[in-house]
């Protein structure tokens, strides 16, 4: 990637070449796993892997005969940001449509259409992914690399390494997400992408984390914010995690089916291990990044407490890890496995309050912002329902509760408190904050239009997990209901049939949802665009290009650029 | 840092004295409801360990103090509830089942039994309600194929219905006439029509005329010369405008072209002998249930 001399005189011919011979390499190794696979999902597989591979040597060769785009050292590298937004609202709208597909299937079961490829079992991982990974994941790869650079107050490092994150982390929920419609999957929730699949994402992952601890490392500034120890964690956690929960052997080295090491309880508590920090380390702790940095920035206050963020941030990292057997209550998992999962969690509640507390107390001296600015009140939202929801987590974690809610619908509504209400409204307001800086407008196209987005998700989250509570709390009670003489007194289809109308309203509330999710889109879309909306004003953040800059090196002109330069 | 500490005049809090991109941080101390709230956590958590299995040793769990075990409360709740049901469940087991429904207290009990097993067992076909669907016949009415008295439920529930590797289950064929060559196409529909016309869908045709003949060549020996069902074959009646499959042209047409061949489990080899009786009460009880005959079974008399 470093090319020297080269670089101030055009591109380097044999590098470019050598590259787009490997990308060439790897595309004819993609072409014949297609030809000599096991079976046709791996064939379909490979051959999107070969036109990645070919897109990529296509756009490597491209650079021949162009000038280098200029490296500036005294600028944020801020495409892959860039890139990343548009991303995280094209799969965000994805996510919501496929989810709002499943919720009419399960209301009205015609949506199955009949086919296995759209199937309700097979639509559900694509939805989960779609929002987890693709649409929080991207989200927490663009504000990980805009956080990091702005308070390290220097440039990312390897900006080549992050375009590879990127476009890497894109195949990857391309490959899961087909992989799932042609039915290929691990069967273990969040993390079904099979074997080859799970191979690439390390190497994406692992790349990541290069280049958010390499811009750590060359930071100018003494101490690391808050924001990057979160981000920190959620990444080398989830590394730790992906690596363990897939553990497995392959049928074959040129199929799509594997099995896993571990076998029976252990590998049910593997998967939950991995299943609940997938929930404390991807949509918490990488989400309480976000908020570390966009709140106080958008509220223009002060964090709340330096002592409450150090104390919650230990005490989140180190009791989360433990608290994935309450996943398995009542089940063969031993007994003593289950009071940890259970009290693991119930001492978690104040740890993960402590990032709610430290978000909505920063409002201290601006809490008529609330009134005024649209964006600060979606972060605001936001925190209340990650509130709700971590108080919710530790409750259903209890024993006694969790023999009501489990395997009910309660637990979709509390997914979904957080999903939407948490990791959602934190996204969209990180989302309007960074548009009008990143493409560099005078400000978003329209506030107004925020709002407008604001009460229809709010509505739609109302929506859906109160008809998801009744939903859950009927179906457990309906379930355990005997009669005077020791029968129980539903049968499974009767509980189902009662639940009919609760799924409606939970469809009626994911169309809302998705409505102001359109708002957002066009929005994003006539801010990049340059346009402003001609409405009354709104308050919002102030924003400064002129101190939106790195600390560049005072040597960086002296001496040959140290940087990997792109 | 600490030179870069100041006052915020908004609460009159000090800053820690750390700036990034323009965030400084306050030096609240943790709010005391907070920290109080973990520690009452930490203290529930660790009595909770001391109380039920909790850590991990060699080869086992620390056992907790209360000696509670879920596997324990299992059996504890599951020897409670056979307590509660075993005088009433003993009685039912003793007493013939056409005796049952004699005593309303254990015709009350058998009922509430039946209706639990036949809604976790038997509701995927039938129905939550026994309302059955296409190919699983209705058990709320008062038509029968294998018989509707309480005894013959209970033979039906035991053996099932072409249920393979139960000897005495309930057995017949019907030839597939138009697969199999028997009938041609063209006499197939005449049958069809003579079908139609005697549940009164159709008018008499020429074509029902024919097929008139061809019934009485080929069906009536199970279906009964006036296709009345025989229910010592599992023969339905087929003037009545109940149908299993349906009785519409296209629908009779595929089943005397390819036969039907409905199973049922010999639910003997699954569910204990009391539940199974119970079961037969239940479904006795829906609405349909015919007294035993006196003697050999009655003829069929055309339903409703």
């Amino acid at each position: 990637m470093n090319r020297g001399d080269n670089a101030f005189r055009g591109v380097d011919l044999d590098d470019v070449v050598t590259r787009a011979g490997g990308w060439l390499l790897l595309m004819f190794l993609c072409v014949s796993a297609a030809g000599f696979a096991a079976d046709t999902g791996f064939a379909v597989h490979m051959m999107i892997c070969a036109a990645a591979a070919t897109i990529a040597a296509f756009y490597t060769l491209r650079q021949i005969g162009r000038a280098p785009e200029a490296v500036r050292p005294d600028r944020y590298y801020d495409d892959v940001i860039r890139w990343g937004v548009i991303a995280t609202v094209f799969w965000g709208i994805a996510g919501f449509l496929v989810g709002i597909l499943i919720a009419s299937q399960l209301s009205w079961p015609i949506f199955n259409l009949g086919l296995e490829y759209t199937s309700f079992g097979r639509l559900r991982p694509l939805h989960t992914s779609a929002v987890i990974f693709a649409f929080g994941g991207n989200a927490l790869i663009a504000t990980s690399f805009y956080v990091v650079q702005r308070t390290c107050r220097a440039r990312l490092f390897a900006p080549a390494l992050a375009r590879f994150v990127f476009w890497g982390y894109q195949l990857f929920i391309v490959l899961a997400a087909t992989g799932y419609m042609m039915g290929i999957t691990e069967a273990r929730e969040y993390a079904e992408p099979e074997w080859y699949v799970d191979i690439w994402l390390t190497i994406v992952w692992v790349s990541y984390l290069v280049v958010f601890v390499g811009t750590i490392v060359k930071r100018s500034e003494p101490h690391i914010y808050v924001a990057n120890w979160f981000y920190l964690g959620f990444i080398i956690t989830v590394a730790m995690l992906h690596l363990v929960n897939n553990v497995s052997v392959p049928a074959s080295w040129l199929g799509s089916k594997s099995y896993s090491a571990f076998s029976g309880v252990q590998d049910a508590l593997t998967q939950w291990w991995y299943g609940h920090n997938a929930v404390g380390f991807f949509l918490t702790a990488g989400f309480l990044g976000m908020m570390y940095y966009f709140v106080p920035k958008q509220a223009e206050r002060p964090i709340y407490s330096y002592r409450l963020s150090i104390v919650h941030f230990w005490s989140l990292i180190f009791l989360y890890i433990w608290a994935g057997p309450h996943h398995l209550h009542y089940t063969a998992l031993p007994d003593w496995a289950q009071t940890l999962g259970m009290v693991f969690s119930v001492m978690l509640w104040m740890p993960s309050w402590g990032g709610m507390i430290n978000g909505l107390m920063t409002l201290n001296g601006a809490w008529d912002k609330i009134r005024t600015d649209p964006i600060i009140r979606m972060m605001v939202f936001a925190l209340a329902f990650y509130g709700m929801s971590t108080f919710e987590g530790p409750m259903m974690s209890v024993k006694s509760v969790n023999s009501l809610s489990h395997y009910t619908n309660w637990t979709i509504g509390h997914v979904h408190s957080g999903a939407l209400g948490w990791n959602g409204m934190i996204t969209f307001g990180a989302i309007y904050y960074m548009t009008p800086r990143l493409w560099a407008r005078e400000r978003l196209y329209s506030l107004r239009m925020v709002n407008w987005h604001f009460w229809c998700a709010t509505l739609g989250i109302v929506l859906y997990a109160s008809s998801m509570w009744v939903a859950g709390i009927t179906q457990g009670l309906m379930w355990r209901e005997y009669g005077e003489d020791g029968y129980l007194v539903y049968s499974f289809a009767e509980v189902v049939a009662a639940l009919h109308p609760y799924y409606v309203i939970r469809t009626a509330g994911g169309l809302l949802y998705f409505a102001g999710a359109i708002f957002m889109v066009w929005n994003v879309w006539m801010t990049i665009a340059g346009k402003l909306r001609d409405e009354a004003p709104m308050t919002t953040a102030a924003f400064d290009p002129a101190k939106d800059r790195p600390v560049v090196p005072a040597a960086l002109g002296a001496t040959p650029l140290p940087l990997a330069a792109e | 840092m600490a030179d870069n500490k100041r006052i915020d005049q908004a609460t009159g809090t000090s800053t820690v004295g750390h700036e990034w991109d323009g965030i400084e941080e306050l030096d609240t101390p943790m709010p005391r409801w907070w920290l109080y709230i973990f520690y009452a956590c930490i203290v529930f958590a660790i009595g909770y360990c001391i109380a039920y299995p909790a850590w991990p040793l060699l080869t086992r769990g620390t056992p907790g103090v209360l000696g509670w075990t879920s596997k324990g409360q299992l059996e504890a709740e599951l020897a409670a509830d056979q307590k509660a049901k075993a005088a009433t469940l003993a009685a039912i087991d003793r007493l013939p089942i056409e005796e049952i429904e004699k005593n309303p207290t254990l015709m009350h009990a058998a009922i509430d039994g039946g209706r639990a097993a036949f809604r976790i067992n038997c509701s995927a076909c039938h129905g939550s309600g026994a309302a059955g669907s296409k190919g699983y016949p209705n058990l709320n009415d008062d038509d029968w194929l294998w018989g509707g008295d309480i005894k013959s439920i209970q033979q039906t529930l035991l053996d099932g219905v072409r249920f393979p590797g139960d000897d005495n289950t309930r057995m017949s064929q019907m030839p597939a006439f138009g697969k199999d060559e028997i009938l041609k196409a063209d006499e197939v529909q005449d049958v069809v029509s003579y079908v139609r016309f005697i549940s009164h869908q159709e008018a008499a045709s020429p074509s029902a005329k024919r097929g008139s003949a061809i019934f009485a060549n080929n069906c009536a020996v199970c279906h009964g010369p006036n296709g009345g069902g025989n229910r010592t074959v599992g023969a339905p009646n087929l003037t009545d405008k109940i149908w299993l499959y349906g009785g519409d042209r296209d629908t009779l047409t595929q089943t005397v072209t390819n036969a039907r061949y409905g199973i049922m489990p010999a639910w003997g080899q699954k569910l204990d002998p009391v539940t199974l009786k119970m079961v037969a009460v239940y479904v006795h009880s829906l609405g349909g249930g015919e007294a035993i005959p006196a003697a050999a079974p009655a003829t069929t008399v055309a339903a409703k």
